[in-house]
């Protein structure tokens, strides 16, 4: 059930080199958002442990953006990738908890990107909005696993 | 030193929060005063025992704010909750540094690019702010108070490359004092550079500028040259490195020959020589490179000489005549390794040639008047397999009509996207020396002409001069074809047709040539990815080395002590590499003047008595940071190869590997607090 | 392997030939076709200018046939290559225009049909034979080898380009024919002109421009050494073949290269007769060709052992590894 009035929280995990500065141009562009997610600062996305993403929905969080550099643009060169793995994982996991997918979102942002940060954002405050609140207490059923978005990978030359 | 103020021993901190204004640009949306109270107020029992708002905190008013509460109020953290820590991260640890607190016991929230400049409600931007502020205090809490790590560099630098761009840094390097290990992994120094025959836009001689350089870096008593080697292996981290050099057998004795020749003069068997003369020329199966090489040591190639060929140890005219006692022919060398010691290398690896047998089109290798830009540049230099004469294939007939076709392999979707910068160039270069040396018509085709440097334009106007034809299209195909018998009987047996869309006319062509020269666009070299991965950096996805940033910092890697220069990084003209080569030798005597180098102490670390061996962690560093100790079964983390990124730390089961800076404790710290306000009541189901 | 199978007008008329072999070898390769019943024209290369909605809406039928008669299988074939190609656009685009998918299905729900674009994955012939079935396995069905006979294969400019579902042969300079032919046992020779021009419907429109393209093809086939052009298209035979004759009286030359389908080259291999494969209704007969057929492979010349170069020789070629 929705609630009308329901305004999500989602914690978003941004890394130092490419997501985190996007945030940064989003801002200098002065690009409007919804206000609902508030960001930490990590220096890779590889750093994310799902542990954080468990701490960050039982406190209350409604949702959680993981954003890295674009595959092959890594400034760690290829840790991006291991977010990714533990991202799909995750979801697998937290569906089994009854926690829709849709709620741990993971994106691909470079430091230039910051309209489409905004929009990603966007995006997600509305998927998570029409989900309704969390709840992280009283859920009870595992829901089924929708996959999550691979982003493909850009052309590569022959 | 400046007295560093201890936390209290009984765990009560002193944090400092200020709200900066930043003039209206956060005030004008997030209520800053309410912000500051919330701190001071509601904030009081996590340790916040002051909390200012003020219009510019970066200003010198601001930092003095915060030096005067330091030391007035015995500070021991401070927050300032203000623009992104991209801006003034360092200012702020700055300021307590100065005031005797640990620079790493600061923190930036952001309040401007993450609300204040991106929400319009006030009401949620203002409460936004807020949570901004508990979380950054949460985790100030559990910041350490972290030292620079210090690394010693060793003087010795390593070249990888012996091309303009590492010749220019191996010298500059060496004139400042300091010992170069330069590698080449051809017979000798001058890389592509030495093929050319005149440059643009001045049109010098390529081998007259490039050799006195040449020269003097094989000569310079601080420049240790490895020519036909090859580097193996590097281990160890910034000023630090230990590189194995793999010397390949010249089967020569280089301390012995003395460069007469005469082996070289006897050698009975001739072959195409695909590398230097681009194919279109011949060496012998011993031989060196170009008459100018340096050292003027010859290689001998094994595939091709009779010594090896079928093994039965025949001809062997080059040791029957070397004159020197020893003899410096060695037909059972065997390659050699050198172990050496360096804290810095710049890698110039250089670029290959696009395949124009890729493009079936174009008829290069089919039709035999089909050219490369390589290959013209070596018919037209006077040391080359023609004597400098513009002939067409058959070794002696002048073309009378030539084509030159820009961006083969360059600009285009189906072989690489990049622009390769200097062929316009190149090919206006060989217009003018083609029609100097044959007084041919001559036609470019062109997509853009791209002439950005100093002079570059000029010389463009220079050769609409000499009274080049230029036609904008991009040429659909080369073809020995003709279309009819009429158009058989105009232009010959031989003749060419260049079929194109003129773009500006707005008609189809179909030029009659006798030969054809494709500007073969820049690549990068065919094992960069490999060579990268034995220095530890990373190639972007079209094959170049990625800088650190692309704008602000094109010499320096993502990985400590490893730079580029020329074009190992992408396309780039002569004076780029050469400034490239100077800008990489100035940071790395940066480096060695400095003596040690402060790294960022955001690092890893594994605590030994909690890590039980299960080595999840030893695949996932790309910087080789991690290595596993077989005697104590225990992983170990090498601080000063470690990145920072925190990817082990993540991924350990026992949590035995901290992340300073970016800590678990932190996180969880943060997250806790972003969500302050809200702990929500369980909804009953 | 299952196709659905979409003649085209031009295989049941004018190319017959090409049906008639293609129905004689199928089994041998274990092609089983399945005709899509009630299918009509493709519209040719023509009815894409005039109308692009109404041209593409009269491939969706066929496509859109072909979806719903489709049992145990999702490809969909055509031996001609201008049908090939409409199929395979009109799948394409609608699959990339959502306006373009609303319109044509708007148009096919009037027939009661309705086409889900990439349901059907449409596949030439060619590329069905040489990738699905494989060179091997053609190979394998040989009994009469074709040694000596020296063939041109000519692609046309419609079969390679453009690929909307993938890359299975070279644009420019495609080999995937050449390399069927070597299978057979015939001896693909190395020409230029293989993806040129043959003229299209420029026979009737501009006949002069016609006469010129083929007489290129002709002329270029002969002076590379075939005895005869194979071709896997009915507009590029009945250009080749059928205009051969006009295109000697225009520019008084006596050509006679005559044009065959690679399906009657294959029929011929798997030793099937020559009527069964509807060779000799040609207009060059082809039988004088097919008579250079041997029993015995031909011997693979000696290569030469490469003299030492002397000065006034000419500049080495690139190689070609």
């Amino acid at each position: 059930m929705t609630d009308a009035t329901f305004e999500p929280v989602i914690i978003g995990f941004t890394c130092n080199w490419c997501s985190y500065r996007a945030a940064d141009l989003a801002g200098t562009a002065r690009i409007k958002y919804p206000p609902n997610v508030r960001l930490i600062r990590v220096m890779c996305s590889g750093r994310i442990d799902p542990t954080f993403v468990l701490k960050a929905l039982s406190e209350g969080a409604d949702g959680v953006l993981i954003a890295g550099c674009h595959p092959g643009e890594c400034h760690y060169l290829e840790q991006n990738y291991k977010a990714l793995r533990r991202h799909r994982l995750l979801q697998k996991t937290l569906a089994q908890f009854g926690i829709e997918p849709a709620r741990v979102r993971l994106t691909w942002a470079s430091a230039a990107e910051g309209a489409l940060f905004a929009e990603e954002i966007a995006a997600m405050v509305d998927e998570v909005k029409a989900l309704g609140p969390l709840n992280w207490p009283a859920r009870p059923v595992p829901v089924a696993t929708a996959p999550a978005e691979i982003p493909v990978l850009g052309e590569v030359a022959a | 030193m400046a007295k560093q103020n201890k936390p209290e021993r009984d765990g009560q901190e002193r944090i400092g929060v200020y709200v900066c204004h930043c003039g209206t640009n956060i005030a004008g949306v997030v209520d800053v005063e309410s912000v500051a109270k919330f701190a001071a107020e509601d904030l009081k029992d996590r340790g916040v025992v002051l909390a200012r708002d003020y219009t510019f905190m970066c200003s010198v008013a601001g930092q003095e704010l915060i030096e005067q509460d330091i030391h007035e109020q015995q500070l021991t953290r401070v927050v300032v909750a203000a623009c992104s820590p991209h801006l003034h991260e360092k200012t702020f640890r700055g300021v307590c540094e100065r005031s005797g607190v640990n620079p790493y016991l600061s923190e930036m929230a952001s309040i401007r690019e993450h609300v204040a400049w991106v929400h319009t409600d006030k009401a949620a931007a203002t409460a936004k702010a807020k949570a901004i502020v508990s979380g950054t205090v949460e985790r100030v809490l559990k910041n350490d108070p972290l030292e620079a790590i210090k690394v010693p560099i060793d003087a010795q630098t390593l070249v990888v490359g012996g091309g303009i761009a590492g010749i220019q840094a191996a010298l500059e390097v060496a004139e400042a004092g300091y010992e170069v290990v330069l590698v080449e992994r051809e017979a000798s120094l001058g890389g592509h550079m030495a093929q050319f025959d005149k440059t643009f836009p001045t049109l010098d001689c390529a081998a007259c500028i490039l050799t006195p350089k040449m020269a003097a870096a094989g000569s310079h008593p601080k420049i240790h040259l490895f020519t036909w080697s090859e580097v193996e292996k590097v281990e160890g981290y910034v000023g630090n490195y230990t590189v194995t050099v793999k010397k390949k057998p010249r089967y020569v004795d280089e301390d012995i020959c003395t460069g007469c020749g005469i082996c070289v003069e006897k050698c009975p068997i001739l072959v195409v020589d695909d590398k230097f003369e681009a194919g279109i020329g011949y060496r012998k199966a011993i031989y060196w490179p170009f008459a100018q090489a340096v050292p003027n040591l010859p290689v001998l190639d094994t595939e091709t000489c009779t010594y090896y060929v079928g093994g039965k140890g025949g001809c062997k005219a080059c040791e029957k005549f070397c004159p020197t006692v020893p003899n410096s022919i060695k037909f059972d060398q065997k390659a050699e390794r050198v172990t050496l010691r360096v804290g810095n290398i710049i890698l110039a690896t250089g670029w290959d040639l696009f395949d124009a047998r890729r493009i079936p089109q174009y008829g290069y290798g089919r039709l035999a008047n089909v050219f490369t830009n390589l290959e013209l540049e070596r018919m037209c230099n006077a040391a080359g397999p023609t004597g400098g004469k513009v002939v067409m294939r058959d070794g002696q007939s002048a073309p009378k009509r030539v084509a030159i076709i820009h961006c083969v392999g360059s600009r285009d979707r189906n072989y690489n996207r990049h622009c390769s910068a200097i062929c316009c160039m190149q090919s206006l270069k060989l217009a003018h020396l083609v029609k100097e040396r044959t007084g041919a018509e001559v036609y470019n085709f062109y997509i853009d002409i791209r002439t950005p440097g100093k002079e570059y334009d000029e010389f463009y106007q220079r050769v609409l001069d000499d009274g080049v034809h230029f036609v904008r299209g991009k040429v659909a195909e080369v073809t020995d074809i003709p279309f009819d018998p009429a158009e058989a009987s105009r232009n010959g047996s031989g003749a060419l047709y260049v079929q194109v869309e003129d773009t500006l006319a707005g008609l189809q062509r179909r030029v009659p040539v006798d030969m054809v020269v494709l500007s073969a666009g820049l690549e990068p070299r065919r094992d960069s990815s490999e060579v990268g991965k034995t220095f530890g950096i990373a190639c972007s996805t079209s094959g170049w080395f990625i800088e650190k940033h692309a704008k602000m910092d094109p010499i320096a890697t993502m990985t400590e002590g490893v730079f580029i220069a020329g074009c190992a990084a992408g396309p780039k003209d002569i004076p780029a590499s050469v400034s490239q080569g100077s800008a990489a030798a100035a940071r790395v005597l940066n480096y060695i003047r400095q003596g040690e180098l402060a790294l960022e102490p955001v690092r890893a670390s594994v605590l030994a008595e909690q890590c039980s061996g299960c080595r999840i962690c030893n695949g996932l560093c790309p910087f080789n940071a991690i290595s596993f100790i077989e005697e104590r079964k225990v992983t170990e983390i090498n601080a000063a190869l470690c990145q920072g990124c925190g990817t082990c730390v993540a991924a350990c089961p026992a949590g035995a590997i901290q992340g300073t800076g970016f800590s678990n404790e932190q996180l969880f710290a943060q997250i806790e607090g972003l969500l302050r306000d809200f702990s929500r009541e369980p909804e009953v189901v | 392997m299952k196709a659905l199978f979409y003649p085209g007008c031009s295989m049941q008329k004018n190319a017959r030939p090409y049906l008639d072999s293609l129905l004689a070898i199928r089994e041998d390769i274990d092609l089983e076709l399945q005709e899509i019943e009630d299918w009509n024209c493709c519209g040719a290369t023509e009815y894409m200018s005039v109308h692009r909605v109404a041209a593409h809406s009269l491939v969706g039928r066929n496509l859109a046939l072909a979806q719903d008669q489709a049992r145990d299988t999702d490809v969909l074939t055509a031996g001609c290559s201008a049908c090939y190609l409409n199929l395979a656009k009109t799948d394409a685009q609608m699959r990339e225009d959502a306006r373009l998918k609303v319109t044509v299905n708007a148009a096919l729900a009037a027939g009661g049909l309705e086409y889900k674009p990439g349901s059907m994955k449409v596949r030439h012939l060619l590329d069905l034979v040489c990738h699905d079935i494989g060179y091997e396995a053609v190979k394998a069905r040989v009994v009469k080898p074709l040694h000596g006979l020296k063939v041109a294969a000519y692609y046309g400019c419609q079969v390679v380009r453009p690929d909307y579902d993938g890359h299975w042969d070279n644009h420019e300079h495609p080999t995937s024919m050449d390399k069927l032919l070597a299978a057979l046992g015939a001896e693909p020779v190395d020409w230029a002109l293989k993806t040129q021009c043959c003229g299209g419907h420029m026979t009737v429109i501009g006949p002069d421009v016609a006469f010129g393209l083929i007489r290129r093809l002709i002329h270029g086939a002969q002076e590379a050494g075939a005895d005869l052009v194979v071709t896997l298209c009915p507009m590029c035979q009945l250009n080749l073949d059928a205009y051969q004759v006009e295109m000697n009286k225009h520019f008084h030359t006596d050509y006679r290269v005559p044009v065959l389908y690679f399906t009657q080259l294959m029929g011929m291999a798997f030793g099937k007769t020559a009527k069964d494969l509807g060779i000799g209704k040609e207009f060059v007969a082809a039988a004088p060709a097919l008579a250079k057929i041997q029993a015995e492979a031909p011997k693979v010349a000696e290569t030469k052992r490469k003299r030492r170069p002397k000065p006034g020789d000419a500049l080495p070629m690139p190689g070609m590894e």
